[in-house]
């Protein structure tokens, strides 16, 4: 009896050293973890369950019946993240390099119908190389199973994609259909075609950095949602993400004991907003001193960094948080500010957390080249977002909320359940001088009736009162009492239920 | 008494004045530029007066602009606070025929003292102790020896018409001096064509103490005690205490004496500080004496328990002074810090903006300690470009020195200070320095214990330790609440943390175990085998950390970092993580990562207008420093350096438009 069980302690020891401890020297020599090392860093210590570890391929052609390893490429389980379960799946590089085979699919597949049947985050941590060219159109068919549950799953339940080394072909495409996507600085890749392929076909050269690193995705694709220096910096981050997100979309943001008042007062904010209009200032100040404990976990921070997205809590519950960041571009709406942040709401809707909005908007940005970039459609993206968003809608305009911009950024008219403004706000169709220059064009040689009738167009419209007369704002508040102001508003929200008129789905325009 | 004084200052010292006008029921007015409308000394006060621009020079320093205030508002006296107009005579004189009291000594002391050639007289005329020399022509070597083995060795010789170092030359020796004269002869008439020189007494080591007098208007003068401000840099005092570690009481007499002889020879009739330079002997020479209150006041307002600003009242509206010489007793002993806007590991560079988080250390007295910060400053203001970058001055007050340094050292721990750069870390480092808590001092102190600057200190031995246990109580207390989040596979047992811990505090690694939690936390450190009891009430979101280690009280500044905290503490400033040992055997596989260098060039974030170009081809610039303001969105968005370096390269003019990403100016 000793022997059998000594047999599987054998078995389980020889799988776990996947491509063996030389694969193991070069991964590490790599700057980078094997997938077993970073799971442990992913899940609560001893947590992690393995599944499928003696799985090996079927494959007979080109001489792959001599070398099976246990686990083919991809190591599965479940665990848990400070005790609440994730499922996840790495890629492990030592064996086939990852590459995905049809059993390696199925190992994958098996994780992903669990983590939606259990109703809990999934996380793929890749660094891999592609289909598994020897099985051909086996290990196809077995990326297209991965993308139908990504699909699926959507919406559902979180999906969390890391990329730790390089991924090409399928092994950008899942990660592409999941929620968030994180990569390391200097060691991950993700192209769809890789430089080689590029130089082939276009005669182009470039690095694999410079085509698909991580600066490139963080900050101009707007593919990856953050990145980290290392193995071990990402996977924490992981962590503390995973503690912001609900499980699914039914369950609600999980919840902590706050070490912070929700009636804390914070007097400094009554000096935020400069009293020079063109002077920016950091709304993420307002931030970091509005959410629990200046704890703010931000999405997409290098990519159009006129908008903030990230999440924060509020009584020790989570909440999304987008703001136009007047110290980039004046905080104006561009396509990438509002494909960003339209994505970012539509995260929030679909998992019940509720959505706080900071809006200082000086309109959309002008120009050929938003125009031509679709604009309309991007902007679009985010009215329709805030427009169908359903989750508790807080809104406070701190300083301007011009033209359609006002609109747009969960207004009262949009939907917006609380609409706040300080008494530095500004919500009109456009600044004062603007203004006047189009309604008294007759007047413009006259530079002092310009400057006088621009100065009665800012005592009347360039306040928060005009939009408050109207009940467009529910009340305009003092800065210092924001957090409490927010606090409250979320508690008595808490039980919102904004019934929409069955439908297939909607058509956000893509 | 004065029903209502006007206060023409700002800051600070304005708001110091307030305190005590109140406290003594005279009604204050502010006067204030357009950069201090929302200022402090503004709302402290009961009235304020708008009196220009942002620049002194069009606001704080217009004598007529003052007169104006108080004649609007009915002032009868002005306190004029330090700087600005408070040593000249011509505004003493414009109050005084206004029939506005001026809150300070008379013209005629002001004048007297205003000039350094009649101060030296008046000072000679009160046998107050002058620096020996000879002020004629010296015609021989021979001669030059003579004069020397008079005063004593060691001499310098110097250029009369000279300045800088030039022609300056010091002497230990008669041989010395002979060979040194011609020396400087000669070199004194090739670099100012006038080969005159002038033998004077070389203070080696000096050291900078001063005392403070105090008169009314009917011939009464008294001092309480020195200062001593020897920790200087570029001539600007840094740290100032009080007493001075280098008197005994004999000497303080006699320094005493002089200071009352002078200010009585000019009629001094209120506050007012007679500098000497005082030798390691404690021998000591007058240097000039600064008719006004001086920036470091509160330090001897501790150990006397005197309240200079009323005392200065009380002597303008005429009062005789309440005091005797014998009334004035030290007690205990105070240290004084300037708390400035400035980067102190990029060579002090001023640093301006919002002060988004500004909390100074509780004030008042707890168990024999006093903590008093006198500031003009408040959380959410705006430290300006227009005037001294003064934050704060931290005093506290202990019976002994060095209770009263580490009373500071804590103060100064505890003192949380974002949105702009401080020298927080470089005053930490003062009080921490062994020669500094010796008081071996001299004026030299800062550029011969600093010659390279200052750097954060790296931590070790106690420090090391004591920063790696807040580490740790942080992450426990973080971990302690993941415990209890809503949600958990199985919410009867909550996850569990390990008890072994690898704390990692830059590149150096502590390891150690989290051996009891029942009273605050037991750490017991692998290596040394010590355990220290950690006690906290600190909270997530708190800048700073307050507790203890085996008693003994602790304060640091923690700011969070990407999965850890930054500690700053006794001039030492360590992102630390803490991770399990199995993180940290994984944390050391990973490579050092190398920044890619961007510093080169610096390029235009967004499409926007070159409002203002600061630098001019070739300028060296410092880290931090503005380099050029775009215009983006009617926004103004300035641009800094993000190293040191040298402007290579201009690509961009006022005016232009650029694109995003468009180099505006490449550096060498």
């Amino acid at each position: 009896m000793k022997d059998i069980l000594e047999k599987l302690d054998d078995r389980r020891a020889q799988a776990r050293l996947g491509g063996g401890q030389a694969r193991i020297d070069a991964q590490h020599a790599r700057g980078k973890l094997t997938a077993r090392e970073r799971i442990e860093l992913l899940m609560d210590h001893g947590s992690f369950e393995e599944f499928d570890m003696f799985v090996q391929h079927r494959s007979t052609d080109f001489g792959m019946e001599n070398t099976k390893i246990p686990g083919d490429g991809v190591v599965t389980g479940w665990g848990t993240v400070n005790g609440r379960t994730v499922f996840v799946f790495a890629k492990d590089f030592t064996v086939f390099g990852g590459s995905l085979s049809e059993t390696h699919a199925q190992k994958i597949n098996k994780i992903q119908d669990m983590a939606l049947k259990m109703r809990a985050p999934i996380i793929g941590l890749f660094d891999a190389g592609g289909a598994r060219i020897q099985e051909g159109v086996a290990a196809l068919g077995g990326y297209g199973e991965v993308f139908r549950r990504n699909v699926i799953a959507s919406g559902v339940i979180p999906q969390i994609s890391v990329i730790l080394g390089p991924c090409a072909g399928g092994d950008v495409y899942s990660p592409a259909m999941t929620d968030f996507i994180f990569m390391v600085r200097d060691r991950s890749y993700m192209f769809v075609t890789g430089p080689d392929v590029v130089k082939t076909v276009t005669n182009e050269t470039v690095t694999a950095e410079e085509l698909g690193g991580a600066k490139v995705h963080t900050s101009k694709s707007s593919v990856a949602d953050g990145a980290w220096d290392n193995d071990v910096e990402a996977l924490l981050q992981v962590r503390r993400l995973i503690d912001f997100l609900p499980a699914n979309n039914t369950d609600g943001a999980p919840h902590w004991p706050s070490f912070d008042r929700p009636d804390r007062v914070d007097l400094s904010l009554d000096t935020l907003v400069p009293e020079n209009p063109n002077k920016p200032y950091d709304m993420k100040e307002l931030i970091l001193k509005t959410v629990d404990e200046a704890d703010f976990f931000e999405i997409q921070e290098s990519f159009a960094r006129n908008i903030l997205t990230g999440f924060g809590r509020i009584e020790g519950r989570t909440v999304g948080v987008i703001a136009n960041q007047p110290m980039v571009l004046a905080g104006v709406l561009d396509s990438d500010a509002s494909r960003k942040a339209a994505r970012f709401v539509r995260f929030c809707d679909a998992f019940e957390i509720p959505i706080v909005t900071f809006v200082d908007v000086p309109g959309f940005l002008p120009g050929t080249a938003q125009e031509y970039g679709g604009l309309i459609k991007h902007g679009a993206k985010l009215l329709f977002a805030y427009g169908e968003a359903s989750v508790p809608l807080i809104t406070v305009i701190t300083r301007k909320a011009f033209g359609g911009a006002y609109d747009v950024m969960a207004s009262k008219h949009l939907g917006g359940d609380l609409n706040y403004a300080w008494p530095t706000a500004q919500i009109a169709v456009m600044g004062a001088k603007g203004a006047v220059e189009i309604i008294f064009r007759a007047d413009m040689g006259d530079a002092d009736a310009i400057a006088a009738k621009a100065k009665d167009y800012e005592e009347r419209f360039l306040s928060p009162f005009v939009a408050a007369e109207r009940g467009y704002i529910d009340e305009v508040i003092m800065p210092h009492s924001t957090r409490r102001r927010i606090a409250r508003g979320l508690a008595m929200l808490a039980t919102k239920k904004a019934e929409r008129p069955w439908k297939k789905h909607d058509n956000i325009p893509l | 008494m004065f029903k209502k004084i006007l206060i023409a200052n700002r800051g600070e010292i304005a708001c110091r004045v307030i305190k005590t006008a109140e406290r003594m029921g005279i009604l204050t007015v502010a006067v204030f530029s357009d950069a201090d409308k929302d200022a402090l000394h503004v709302e402290m006060a009961d009235e304020a007066v708008h009196i220009g621009p942002a620049p002194a020079n069009q606001s704080y320093l217009v004598i007529e602009k003052i007169i104006a205030a108080c004649k609007a508002t009915g002032a009868e006296a002005v306190h004029p606070g330090y700087g600005f107009l408070s040593e000249r005579a011509a505004f003493a004189e414009a109050l005084k025929a206004e029939g506005i009291v001026f809150i300070g000594p008379n013209v005629h002391a002001i004048e007297a003292m205003g000039d350094k050639i009649e101060s030296k007289k008046f000072a000679n005329a009160a046998q107050v102790s002058t620096v020996p020399g000879y002020l004629g022509v010296i015609e021989s070597p021979e001669h030059a020896v003579r004069i020397s083995d008079d005063i004593g060795y060691p001499v310098m010789i110097k250029a009369s018409a000279g300045g800088g170092g030039k022609g300056m030359r010091i002497a230990y020796s008669s041989d010395e001096v002979a060979e040194g004269f011609a020396r400087a002869k000669s070199e004194a008439a090739s670099s100012f064509g006038d080969d005159r020189v002038f033998v004077e007494k070389f203070i080696v080591n000096p050291r900078h103490i001063e005392i403070q007098v105090l008169g009314d208007k009917h011939g009464n003068v008294i001092y309480l005690g020195e200062r001593e401000c020897s920790i200087q840099r570029r001539n600007q005092k840094v740290i100032e205490e009080a007493p001075s570690p280098l008197l005994d009481e004999a000497t303080r007499r006699k320094m005493g004496e002089q200071a009352v002889a002078l200010a009585k020879a000019v009629h001094y009739d209120s506050a007012g500080t007679v500098e000497f330079v005082a030798g390691q002997d404690k021998s000591f020479f007058f240097l000039e004496m600064n008719t006004r209150l001086q920036v470091e006041h509160p330090v001897t307002e501790l150990i006397t328990g005197v309240d200079l600003v009323e005392e200065m009242i009380r002597s303008a509206y005429g009062e005789p002074l309440r005091l005797s010489q014998a009334d004035i007793t030290l007690k205990g002993w105070a240290v004084e810090s300037r708390v400035y806007a400035e980067d102190p590991t990029r060579n002090f560079l001023p640093s301006t903006g919002r002060l988004s988080t500004y909390r100074p250390p509780a004030e008042g007295l707890e168990k024999g300690v006093t903590v008093r910060n006198d500031t003009g400053v408040y959380e959410g203001g705006e430290i300006s470009i227009f005037y001294d970058p003064m934050i704060a001055k931290l005093v506290t007050h202990a019976p002994t020195r060095a209770e009263a340094i580490a009373a500071q050292a804590h103060a100064l721990d505890a003192f949380a200070i974002d949105g702009i750069r401080h020298n927080i870390p470089f005053l930490s480092a003062l009080m921490a320095h062994p020669r500094w808590q010796s008081g071996a001092l001299s004026t030299g102190f800062i550029a011969e214990e600093f010659p390279e600057g200052f750097h954060l200190i790296e931590p070790e031995g106690e420090t090391l330790e004591i920063l790696a246990a807040i580490g740790a109580d942080i992450d426990h207390r973080l971990n302690e609440r993941k415990r209890s989040i809503s949600g958990q596979l199985r919410a009867a047992q909550p996850v569990r943390f390990e008890r072994h811990r690898v704390v990692a505090l830059g590149d150096q690694r502590v390891r150690l175990v989290i051996e009891d939690q029942a009273h605050g936390l037991t750490l017991r450190f692998a290596d040394s085998g010590k355990t220290v009891q950690v006690q906290s009430e600190w909270c997530p979101g708190q800048p700073v950390w307050h507790g203890s280690m085996d008693g003994k009280i602790v304060a640091a500044q923690v700011r969070p970092l990407l999965n850890g905290v930054r500690v700053s503490h006794g001039g030492t400033s360590t992102a630390i993580r803490v991770f399990t040992q199995r993180e940290a055997e994984l944390e050391a596989l990973m490579p050092e990562r190398v920044e890619a260098d961007t510093g080169k060039s610096l390029i235009c974030p967004m499409p926007g207008l070159v409002k203002v170009l600061s630098v001019t081809l070739g300028q060296e610039i410092k880290a931090g420093e503005i380099l050029c303001v775009v215009e983006a969105m009617k926004m103004e968005n300035v641009l800094r350096a993000e190293r040191d370096g040298t402007i290579s390269k201009i690509n961009a003019k006022e005016g232009d438009s650029l694109a995003v990403d468009a180099v505006i100016m490449e550096f060498a």
